[in-house]
């Protein structure tokens, strides 16, 4: 295998195991801000609590998640020498401004917010979480934004061999940008409110505590549907409309149109793609209906992939884990929502916790928005290629010339022994941390000034 | 080409985060290192707590300098991030380590699995502490590039026993600053153990920087040169001197806060002594000096650096006021028992 392909693994690696975490921390820490905002106004001893117990789940998941993201910030210019060089101008300014902005108020605001528990008056205390959850935000913004940037550039020339930027605002603000932000932000609100119930659930289930833990799996459920709403109405909704105008190419992977429909393209809700050719099968699809979606026109013309040059779209594997990616990614929205709606219509008639299976339910699907959410970068990334910047920067220049084959491979066996290390230990460890539950005698009632 | 101010700027505003990584990272690296050769527990653990709310508030100094190389000289970013890829894999490993090591230590009461994660906590902040030494050193020596700004050495080129004198130079030096520092932060026998290991250290940290200096001669004759060019050397090597003749004055008299001022002074003044030598050049090429990475030939445009400095001039006052605050907040000898830890 060369360069190019075990640098892109090594990519989908590490970002991919990195990508576990924050969508799960994010979540959380909004949830946090909630449940400790909740303790301190009222002064129930019950949520300072369960801000106790998801305080260590966090910190757990947020140690992770650092320690695996000190990777990102090393490997553009690690393994993509030639994509710093041609981008830097434009693309490094994000990723200073994450530094800057965000990472500083994150890691020190958590530091105050775990080890200051009894240190700090509990107004400031809260106010340690909310500067954690605003940080990780905002942390997300720019890491996004330059995504985004990769995906719809804007605001740079190209000069002398490599882009140079022509106007900040324009680069940030890039057509993709906002939709891409509110869509997968709403979607680690999702992930930290299916991680919040379904480990509450597991605890009614096994009827450790179930006192306290009926609160917060109110507070899961009622959250968790309303950004589960969200999520596909209307962020993913804009986020979709918005590829269709800004890169059709990767829309017409997704969606699955290999050849292009002058009046109305139909939405395929499933099918099984195979290459080559590439051809869909057991296809079920409703007519004209992605063409109303994303256009507001059920007549809308769509150009399919056919309409472009071969050397401008995703081939072979690439196609099919554009469309297999995507399609999964909205199963998994639909069940959150259908999962999250029912149970808090159930919960409404006073069903819940009584139906055992619905909390089974619950349990089980843990981990599920996290796998949406990697399908759904998984299409973003896949979907644009082959291009690294899409239009301007095919991915096969971006790779460093100065890093063999031989070198990669090493450390991608070096990596993914060590995220195998760390994945299970994080599970163990969170399984462990849950099965301790509650501390009665922990010091936040007495211990805060 | 003449250097712009927006580029000088940020030769400058580099240095600076650099050297904010060294001041604050250094202790927690050293204090890693040192953890090694406690043998209680509780001690461990103190040293575990001393540094528990803010060790990653100081690695974030590393990844901000590592974004702000990236958006100022990018070209520079590209060369030494790949020229220097296993080396980078490395550290990447170690700080990994490091990172999880004191979470899950703390998360297990069991002698055997706290013990593995205590040597791995050590071990993640030794690779870093000789590393910083072997990374420099390689920087001042000058790497083989190709037109492009391609490193053409091997993994094994930088570990040439120059760089390896200056990885043992920064090990000694943030042994030294750590201890210090846990001085400090511990009561009763550590800290008295920890005022020796500053001392010793210090003499350590002294004669490998003679040493380091004087190899400097013969490996990087043309860099010390340039280092004599500027007026504003003289200044940096008087701070330079006095801030080591002043460590162990001050260990002496048992001002630990005095000490942990000039051990940082100190250090500033090693980070500024090596931009003095390499100024206006970031990377040297050692085989041929036209193809040296400068500030000039480097560097974004003006746009992105001016952009780069309003972020700077926002964020950083910023940075600065919440770092007081939380050190403040954690101000003071440890007592495990004030702290809640997770």
């Amino acid at each position: 295998m060369d360069a190019v392909l075990l640098s892109r693994i090594q990519f989908a690696l590490t970002v991919g195991f990195h990508f576990i975490f924050p969508p799960i921390t994010i979540g959380l820490a909004w949830l946090l801000v909630v449940i400790e905002g909740w303790g301190w106004r009222t002064g129930q001893v019950s949520w300072q609590r369960l801000g106790v117990f998801f305080g260590r789940l966090f910190g757990l998941t947020f140690a992770v998640g650092v320690a695996t993201g000190i990777v990102m910030e090393f490997q553009f210019g690690t393994n993509w020498a030639g994509y710093s060089r041609f981008v830097g101008d434009v693309f490094g300014s994000p990723l200073a401004a994450e530094g800057v902005f965000a990472f500083f108020l994150e890691s020190s605001f958590m530091g105050l917010y775990l080890f200051g528990r009894k240190k700090l008056s509990k107004g400031m205390h809260w106010f340690s979480i909310l500067m954690v959850a605003v940080g990780a935000t905002i942390s997300a913004f720019w890491i996004l934004v330059a995504n985004s940037w990769q995906q719809t550039p804007a605001g740079f020339t190209i000069i002398g061999g490599r882009a140079e930027l022509a106007s900040f605002t324009e680069a940030v603000f890039n057509p993709s940008m906002w939709p891409r932000f509110f869509h997968t932000i709403v979607a680690a609100l999702v992930s930290g409110a299916f991680f919040m119930t379904g480990i509450s659930a597991y605890q009614i289930l096994k009827n450790r505590q179930s006192e306290y833990f009926l609160k917060t799996l109110k507070l899961g459920v009622v959250a968790a549907a309303l950004f589960s709403l969200l999520s596909i109405f209307p962020t993913g909704h804009i986020h979709a409309s918005q590829v269709a105008h800004t890169q059709p190419e990767k829309f017409a992977a997704i969606e699955g149109l290999y050849t292009g429909h002058e009046n109305g393209a139909p939405l395929v809700l499933f099918a099984y793609p195979t290459d080559p050719p590439p051809k869909l099968h057991g296809k079920i699809e409703v007519p004209n209906l992605l063409s109303w979606l994303a256009f507001g026109n059920p007549n809308a013309p769509i150009l399919g992939l056919s309409d472009f040059p071969p050397d401008r779209v995703p081939q072979g594997a690439e196609l099919w884990l554009s469309f297999v990616s995507f399609h999964n990614m909205v199963l998994l929205g639909m069940w959150f929502l259908a999962l999250s709606a029912g149970t808090a219509l159930l919960m409404g008639f006073g069903k819940i916790p009584r139906m055992r299976w619905v909390l089974w339910l619950w349990v089980l699907s843990i981990p599920l928005p996290v796998a949406a959410c990697q399908l759904g970068w998984i299409a973003a990334e896949v979907g644009r290629q082959p291009w690294v910047v899409y239009g301007v920067l095919k991915t096969e220049q971006a790779v460093s010339v100065s890093v063999s084959a031989g070198e990669v491979l090493f450390s991608i066996i070096l990596f993914g022994l060590i995220y195998l290390l760390l994945g299970s230990l994080w599970i163990y460890l969170l399984i462990r941390k849950t099965k301790q539950g509650i501390v009665e005698t922990n010091p936040v009632v007495e211990g805060a000034k | 080409m003449e250097a712009t101010f927006l580029q000088v700027s940020w030769f400058v505003l580099f240095g600076v985060l650099l050297i904010g990584y060294t001041i604050l990272d250094g202790f927690d690296l050293g204090a890693g290192v040192l953890s090694l050769f406690e043998k209680s527990p509780e001690s461990k653990r103190k040293i575990a707590l001393a540094i528990g709310p803010v060790w990653d508030g100081n690695e974030v100094w590393l990844l901000t300098a590592g974004g702000a190389l990236f958006a100022a000289f990018p070209a520079v970013y590209a060369s030494v991030f790949s020229g220097f890829y296993l080396a980078f894999m490395l550290l990447l490993v170690f700080l990994i380590l490091r990172a999880v090591a004191l979470e899950f230590a703390a998360s297990i009461e069991k002698p055997a699995w706290r013990r593995f994660w205590d040597v791995g906590f050590g071990l993640g902040s030794l690779g870093p502490s000789l590393l910083f030494g072997v990374a420099l050193a390689n920087i001042i020596r000058g790497l083989p590039l190709d037109a492009q700004g391609n490193y053409l050495g091997s993994f094994f080129d930088l570990l040439n026993p120059y760089a390896l004198l200056a990885g043992l130079q920064s090990l000694a030096m943030f042994i030294c600053h750590a201890a210090i520092y846990l001085m400090i932060k511990t009561e009763g026998d550590l800290e008295n153990r920890m005022h020796k290991t500053a001392s010793k250290a210090w003499i350590f940290w002294l004669v490998l920087f003679l040493a380091c200096t004087g190899a400097s001669i013969f490996i990087a004759d043309e860099r010390m040169h340039a280092a004599f060019e500027h007026a504003l050397i003289w200044p940096v090597l008087a701070m330079l001197a006095v801030s080591l003749a002043m460590i162990p004055l001050s260990l002496r008299r048992g001002k630990a806060k005095s000490a942990f001022f000039w051990s940082s002074a100190a250090m500033t003044s090693q980070i500024a002594v090596i931009g003095l030598s390499l100024y206006p050049v970031l990377v040297p090429a050692s085989n041929d000096p036209n193809l040296s990475l400068t500030i000039v030939n480097a560097s974004s445009s003006q746009n992105t650096l001016s952009v780069m400095l309003i972020i700077a001039a926002i964020g950083m006052p910023l940075v600065i006021g919440y770092t007081i605050y939380m050190y403040r907040t954690f101000k003071g000898k440890i007592h495990p028992e004030s702290l809640h830890h997770p």
